[in-house]
């Protein structure tokens, strides 16, 4: 029943690992106790900073008392912001998705469907996840006494931004959380500067039947940074979603100046294959050599790997 | 010609519900050809009817086409393979429906009832989880499983029924709905396994031609063809059935072994479509019905015109699915929607021959 009487090779560096990093806690506890004149709830449980208001974007505030010691991540993009900013030893469990950083201890979870009692036997006291409708599962998990924080997919890279000096703050590490934001921002900005603007345009695959996504849309303003064009606006960027589907014969006759796929890993889509549909050859994308393979979880998720995704659509843009 | 037909008296001839009259048929193609060319004609882009027409006409006269070599791919490489196909599968739907409607004497048999959707759903799910990144074969994995799957979902439900019922139809219904209630348990308990895939499984669900080429059409086209001569020519012995397995057996007819032929027929049809179109309902259903209500009730005059009449309304609401919206809308939902109420109105118009 208890999770440390089936210790599996991952799970004892995990232990190992948070006894290391213990003293190391304590100490930056005190010193943040120190600083902070904060003396009221020294005691027991309290620590730096603590008790904190969290308020993402587009989903309920929450407010922790204490740092979070077993954090339970549901959310793979948030699963990477937290061991970027240093809270991957409070990480205990990780949704089937999470896929990076590989030590991140994956467990047989849903993100997708979370399961109240699957999640409480990892004895959590902090859980994140997506989305949470009607707040079933915080009610259940509140039952347990655990707070659950829902961060929800950011329509903006500002929020993104927000999110993950968000995520610093909710364990203990505001100020790393804080340098992380900057620190993405500033180097996707640069990115974006350096590269001509050679006012092209684009079609990004979702998946091979050709789901897309407008400008309207979280990757849509990554392109705009580019000074890209989409070829799924169509006059109305937030017609379906943001996500329209579009047809074969749509993409084709719009001859996007770029095409890039974001469907490599799932559905092993790459140039070649690309160029092997039907039709599909006659486009300038892919008579000049410029069908862009990505990495679908870079392509999907907003954690700080962003950086490297809008990497990839820079030596793209700067190659075209 | 006409003269020696007429002089030449036929017991049958009075009664023209029983045979397909010529004249039903020459207009019915005509429709189907109609339907055809306007779907090629029609997109959703700035590609203009007028512009595919002259390119059709250039390609009959071997004239000069005012299309590129891109706008000419997308109308012979992307168009052309779509309507076809929309034809071909609407056709096998609705004749494969025909068929399990009089071998069932039942009118809410269609296709999917002995366990073909949820086979091919089955095998579907099993390639897009486990196999995903295939992409060498000559047809692709996801269709070669969904007609492998479809093919086993009717095949366990034949197997079943005979041990269960004998060679009549009650039992054999009823294995469908074990195979149908058991396989979607399969491919439900293998999705919740995997719950990354969902999205590739539902789009595939919904069922679409968004994807298909040349290749499809040459794939499904001698299945469906096959099929389609069969229950043609077999038409006959459904509108036996219809009578009864006793007065069947007393004309000298084995009911058992030709519910086995249709059944082969029309589900080798079946999977034919669901393998290059996912999951399309209510053609199967509906067209059937409609033919009965506008030419006949019997089935030398309903299977032909389901075939026909199958084609014209998916190449019909094939070209609804790419054009209405700024995206593609899924065909399942076009042929639901729209084929709903037309259904409705049908049925209202025609109370009288229903009671």
């Amino acid at each position: 029943m208890f999770p440390w009487s089936r210790p599996t090779p991952s799970h004892r560096s995990r232990v190992s690992r948070l006894v290391l990093v213990l003293p190391l806690l304590a100490v930056l506890a005190l010193a943040g106790c120190a600083q902070r004149e904060d003396t009221s709830e020294a005691g027991a449980g309290g620590q730096a900073g603590f008790p904190v208001e969290l308020r993402p974007e587009g989903a309920p505030e929450v407010t922790l008392e204490d740092k979070p010691e077993r954090i339970v991540s549901l959310v793979p993009s948030v699963t990477e912001t937290l061991y970027e900013v240093g809270a991957g030893d409070q990480v205990v469990a990780v949704d089937e998705m999470s896929t990076h950083p590989r030590q991140a201890p994956r467990a047989e979870l849903s993100g997708l469907d979370p399961d109240p009692q699957a999640i409480a036997g990892h004895n959590p006291d902090l859980v994140i996840v997506n989305a949470d409708a009607e707040g079933t599962l915080a009610d259940a998990l509140d039952k347990t006494g655990v707070p659950t924080l829902v961060l929800p997919a950011p329509t903006t890279l500002e929020a993104a931004y927000d999110q993950f000096a968000l995520v610093g703050k909710a364990t203990g590490h505001a100020d790393e959380g804080e340098r992380l934001a900057d620190r993405v921002e500033s180097e996707i900005t640069e990115l974006a500067e350096n590269t001509p603007d050679r006012k092209l345009s684009y079609y990004h695959e979702v998946d091979p039947s050709y789901y897309t996504v407008t400008s309207a849309t979280f990757l849509g303003e990554i392109y705009q940074l580019f000074g890209l064009r989409n070829i799924a606006d169509q006059g109305d960027p937030n017609a379906m979603g943001g996500y329209p589907q579009l047809t074969a014969e749509k993409i084709v006759e719009a001859d996007p100046d770029l095409v890039f796929l974001a469907d490599t890993k799932c559905c092993g889509q790459n140039a070649k294959t690309v160029a092997e549909r039907p039709g599909w050859d006659t486009m300038t994308a892919v008579k000049q050599d410029r069908v862009f393979a990505l990495d679908d979880d870079l392509a999907s998720r907003w954690s700080p790997r962003l950086v490297e995704f809008v990497r990839s659509i820079s030596n793209a843009v700067a190659k075209a | 010609m006409t003269l020696t037909r007429r002089s030449a008296p036929r017991p049958e001839a009075a009664e023209h519900t029983t045979r397909l009259r010529p004249g039903v048929l020459a207009v019915s193609l005509a429709v189907l050809l109609a339907a055809v060319v306007f779907s090629l004609l029609a997109g959703s882009g700035e590609l203009g009817w007028q512009r595919v027409l002259g390119e059709i006409w250039a390609q009959l006269t071997g004239g000069l086409s005012p299309l590129s070599e891109r706008e000419a791919a997308i109308v012979w490489e992307l168009r052309m393979p779509r309507v076809l196909l929309a034809g071909l599968v609407g056709a096998a739907l609705a004749g494969a429906g025909a068929a399990f409607q009089g071998v069932f004497r039942n009118p809410l048999a269609e296709p999917y009832l002995l366990g073909a959707a949820a086979g091919a759903g089955m095998a579907a799910t099993m390639v897009v989880v486990f196999a995903p990144a295939v992409t060498t074969w000559v047809v692709g994995p996801l269709p070669a499983a969904a007609f492998a799957g479809a093919l086993l979902g009717v095949g366990l439900s034949w197997v079943l029924g005979r041990s269960a019922g004998g060679s009549g139809t009650a039992g054999l219904l009823l294995a469908g709905v074990a195979v149908t209630a058991f396989l979607t348990a399969v491919q439900t308990f293998v999705q919740q396994l995997n719950t990354d895939t969902i999205k590739q499984v539902y789009t595939w669900t919904l069922g679409g031609l968004n994807i298909s080429g040349w290749t499809d059409v040459l794939v499904a086209l001698p299945y469906i063809a096959l099929a389609a001569v069969v229950l043609v020519a077999a038409a006959r012995l459904l509108d036996v059935l219809t009578l009864g397995d006793a007065e069947a057996a007393s004309l000298g007819l084995r009911p058992g072994r030709i519910r086995l032929v249709l059944l082969a027929a029309a589900s080798l049809a079946t999977a034919a479509a669901v393998s290059v179109s996912g999951l399309i309902g209510f053609v199967g259903i509906v067209v059937p019905h409609l033919v009965r209500l506008l030419a006949g009730a019997s089935y030398r005059v309903i299977v032909p015109l389901s075939l026909v009449g199958g084609a014209v309304f998916l190449v019909l609401a094939d070209v609804v699915a790419r054009t209405i919206m700024p995206g593609e809308l899924p065909l399942g939902v076009v042929t639901a929607f729209a084929g709903a109420p037309f259904f409705a109105l049908v049925l209202r118009t025609n109370r009288e021959r229903l009671s």
